[in-house]
């Protein structure tokens, strides 16, 4: 028996212990979704139980569906492991004891079981049948929300890895190759297939090698990576260190976003353990494979995502991008042939090394392979982290998985790969998720960010939304993004104002045009995204404010007022005396008014008012009316 | 890269003996490596809280480089602060999931509250805001952070209770004896 397996063994003895003892386990949800939705007054709340009633806690990452947190699951030898979610502090103790103690597994607060070894019988379904998980395929994130990401024999027991030990027996040009038949692309923005980077970079001949884990993920409004590290570092270290092993390379580094604070605590925790694991460092298990790597922490620049800009920054520089070729696999960190991977894309290699090439590309389509996550938010009623077959439809996702709209409303559109992608409309429903689909829309797959629209969204407004974060973020190297972002924002500024003319279209188009054909890097490229395809989709959105000067949204301020609704208004006061500005005058008991010359639309009437009396109006037709 | 950065504001930092030992270490952790300046300076404004003068020029002639490389990398990046900021940190997520339920309110509304804009502190040095593109909690949006504590699924109203805790959370004890403060 080799090292490994020992290793192995003993992982595995302390995973069973760990779900056959007679303690009970309550394993609570604690990325960052969950710590923000309050799990760790949940946590205490169940720690003060302990006086009276033995119980282990575990901190496991996310399974998913955020909406959900907090989210606990009470396990009870003999008895179904459950998961209760949106659990308050004021109520967890309760749900525990009423489980533990009054065998009561109450149903109606749980969202899904495990059954236990033994097979016990429950009525409430399987978690696996909950429906934001049933239509999902996880591959990359099968151990999140399951095992402790903190606990490297937690990962061990679950086939981690595995990967790296079949590896270090394989030659590294049969592992490349292993990638390449798999038909695994980047996560991370662009798509390219991952095999060809790693065979490129280890062709060249410089003996000094590096491999670079992009874990910055800029897109505002996603978090695929962010969930992937905390509930499940280990994979991606382990993805890591095989692509290491691929190239050659002496040194890993990981260039991670300081927003994401657990994250990196969650990396640095897994290095240490690997490291007395024999899992880093000198003869990698025992093989002549020697391997380093160093967490660099980022400082804020959504730029530094960008290959070349990473480099400049782990090098201590300004994190600007330069002109390629060369590339990164030529010419990278140090000036040495460099691999760069996104988080994702390195957290699936061990699986497909485990499972073979031809296993992982029977999931998805003929040129978009496996499968990939994508973070659901926005105006969705079950928001959170998901993994499908690349190919399912945009319906399955926001429908079947998402459970529609939040709040029934209107489905608008979705906003897929951020500040460098595009607004699709609800009409294209039955498109396929994938690569070239989303291309062919106008959009990108990016890193798989879905921000789901409703019909109170101006797509005006969003676009006008992203050029102002592409404008600021623009490292102003190149003269089209630097200038031309500033004035494709002054424009849809002044739109939104209702301020445009109709010569605008024109300007916005060409503007566009500019800016993609003449910047530098990928920034500057796809920065004009969310605005061409918002023309495209929704021009009358665009007409409406330039010429009509309305926002049928109601979101863009300069284009509405507020009034009260005379026959509805309930004279409660709520809104006179909530108002910060006194903008809004009436007794009791009688219809309300607001002063329109006041009013700074701060929204506090409008989201308090019990009755729902007051309206969003077109300002046009107000002015009208006075005159 | 925002302007607000570049609003680099004198306060009288002490470079005391403390404070020298206390930037030797981190030299020190960093190998006194140039090309370790962003590691330098995010630890420095871990212990300092932001980037003074007095301690720029200090490194710069530790570590034999000009102070115009270090200021160059320094206002690049937006986690970098040259004005001390208040004893809590408020930062309002405007990332896209958050833009889309309300992100603008919510940062109005705490600029009310604290008659600041983001980028200031308050006059009794309590709070400052900032905004930052995504915290990674977008299921929970609109979110907001005081220092180290998420808050997800923000609204108006939220924001006054939690101010309110922490105001009282920093009011001076009442004392039994006469003549205490509020
Ligand atoms: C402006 C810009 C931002 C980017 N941000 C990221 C990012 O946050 N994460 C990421 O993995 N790739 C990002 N990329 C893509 C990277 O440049 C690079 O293509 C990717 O990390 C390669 O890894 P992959 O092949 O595994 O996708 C960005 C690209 C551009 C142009
Ligand atoms: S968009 Fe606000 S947390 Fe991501």
């Amino acid at each position: 028996m080799t090292d490994f397996d020992t290793l192995v063994q003993k992982a595995k003895r302390s995973w069973d212990k760990l779900h056959a003892q007679k303690t009970p386990v309550i394993y609570a949800g604690a990325a960052s979704c969950g710590r923000a939705a309050g799990v760790l007054p949940v946590i205490e709340a169940i720690k003060e139980l302990k006086a009276t009633l033995p119980l282990e806690i575990v901190e496991v990452g996310c399974i998913g569906p955020c909406y959900l947190e907090p989210i606990i699951a009470v396990q009870k030898k003999g008895h179904p492991t459950i998961f209760y979610g949106n659990v308050q502090a004021i109520q967890a103790a309760e749900i525990v004891e009423n489980y533990l103690v009054k065998n009561d597994p109450q149903p109606d607060k749980a969202i899904g079981a495990l059954s236990s070894p033994n097979g016990s019988e429950t009525t409430i379904p399987s978690i696996w049948d909950h429906p934001m998980l049933k239509a999902q395929k996880r591959i990359v994130l099968k151990n999140c929300g399951l095992i402790d990401p903190q606990n490297i024999e937690h990962y061990l027991a679950n086939d981690g890895y595995q990967a790296l030990n079949k590896v270090l027996q394989m030659k590294p040009e049969t592992v490349i190759q292993e990638i390449t038949d798999s038909g695994l692309r980047g996560r991370g923005g662009a798509g390219f297939p991952t095999g060809l980077k790693w065979k490129f970079t280890r062709a060249e001949k410089d003996p000094e090698k590096y491999v670079i884990c992009n874990a910055d993920e800029g897109d505002p409004g996603a978090f695929m990576n962010r969930s992937l590290i905390e509930g499940d570092p280990h994979a991606v270290l382990e993805g890591l260190l095989i692509a290491g092993y691929a190239i050659s390379a002496v040194k890993g580094y990981i260039y991670c976003r300081a927003e994401y604070p657990l994250a990196i605590q969650r990396f640095r925790k897994a290095l240490k353990d690997m490291r007395k694991f024999g899992l880093l460092g000198e003869n990698i298990l025992g093989s002549d494979f020697s391997f380093e790597i160093e967490l660099k922490e980022g400082a804020g620049a959504f730029v530094c995502g960008e290959e070349t800009a990473l480099i400049a920054s782990i090098m201590g520089e300004r994190g600007m991008p330069r002109q390629k070729p060369p590339y990164p696999s030529q010419h990278g960190v140090w000036g040495k042939p460099t691999v760069i991977n996104n988080v994702e894309t390195l957290g699936t290699v061990p699986a497909i090394i485990r499972n073979g090439s031809k296993w992982y590309a029977r999931f998805g389509t003929e040129k978009s392979k496996g499968t990939k996550t994508f973070s659901l938010v926005g105006k969705i009623r079950r928001s959170g982290l998901i993994e499908v077959p690349l190919g399912t439809t945009l319906r399955t996702v926001i429908y079947d998985i998402g459970g529609g709209i939040y709040e029934d409303k209107e489905f608008k559109a979705i906003q897929v790969g951020g500040p460098s992608g595009g607004t699709i409309p609800a009409a294209f429903m039955d498109e396929p998720l994938d690569y070239e689909n989303l291309n062919k829309l106008g959009a990108i797959m990016g890193s798989g960010g879905i921000v789901v629209i409703d019909s109170d969204t101006c797509v005006v407004d969003l676009a006008r939304y992203f050029l102002q974060f592409t404008e600021n973020e623009s490292c102003g190297k190149c003269v089209p993004c630097r200038i031309g972002t500033k004035q494709l924002l002054n424009l849809l500024t002044k739109i939104v104002k209702g301020e445009g003319t109709i010569d605008d279209f024109e300007l916005l188009e060409e503007l566009a045009h500019t800016i993609s054909e003449g910047s530098l890097c990928g920034l500057g490229k796809t920065a004009p995204n969310p605005v061409i395809t918002t023309l495209t989709y929704f021009r009358d959105e665009y007409v409406a404010h330039i010429v009509d000067k309305r926002c049928p949204a109601k979101v863009c301020k300069d284009l509405f007022v507020y009034v009260v609704d005379a026959e509805t208004c309930i004279g409660c006061e709520i809104c006179r005396k909530r108002c910060p500005v006194g903008a809004v005058s009436g007794e009791k008991k009688q219809p309300h008014s607001i002063d329109i010359t006041k009013c700074i639309k701060c929204d506090v009437c409008f989201t308090n008012c019990p009755a729902k009396a007051i309206r969003k109006v077109d300002k046009v037709d107000v002015i009208h009316v006075s005159h | 890269m925002t302007s607000d950065s570049l609003k680099i504001i004198h306060h009288d930092f002490k470079l005391s003996d403390n404070v020298i030992k206390k930037i030797h270490k981190i030299l020190v952790k960093h190998e006194n490596d140039p090309r370790n300046i962003i590691q330098i300076l995010q630890d420095i404004q871990a212990e300092f809280h932001y980037l003074a003068e007095p301690v720029i020029s200090f490194i710069a002639k530790e570590l034999a480089i000009s102070e115009h490389r270090i200021y160059g990398v320094a206002t690049f990046y937006s986690q970098f602060k040259f004005v001390k900021p208040g004893k809590h940190q408020i930062r309002v997520c405007m990332g896209t999931a958050c833009h889309v339920r309300g992100a603008q309110s919510l940062l109005d509304k705490i600029c009310r509250e604290l008659h600041i804009q983001p980028g200031e502190t308050t006059k009794d040095g309590l709070f400052s805001i900032e905004s930052v593109y995504c915290l990674g909690c977008c299921a929970l949006a609109p979110v907001m952070v005081i220092d180290d504590n998420v808050f997800g699924n923000m609204s108006a109203a939220k924001v006054t209770k939690i101010l309110r805790k922490y105001r009282r959370a920093n009011a001076p004890r009442k004392t039994p004896a006469k003549g205490g403060g509020k």
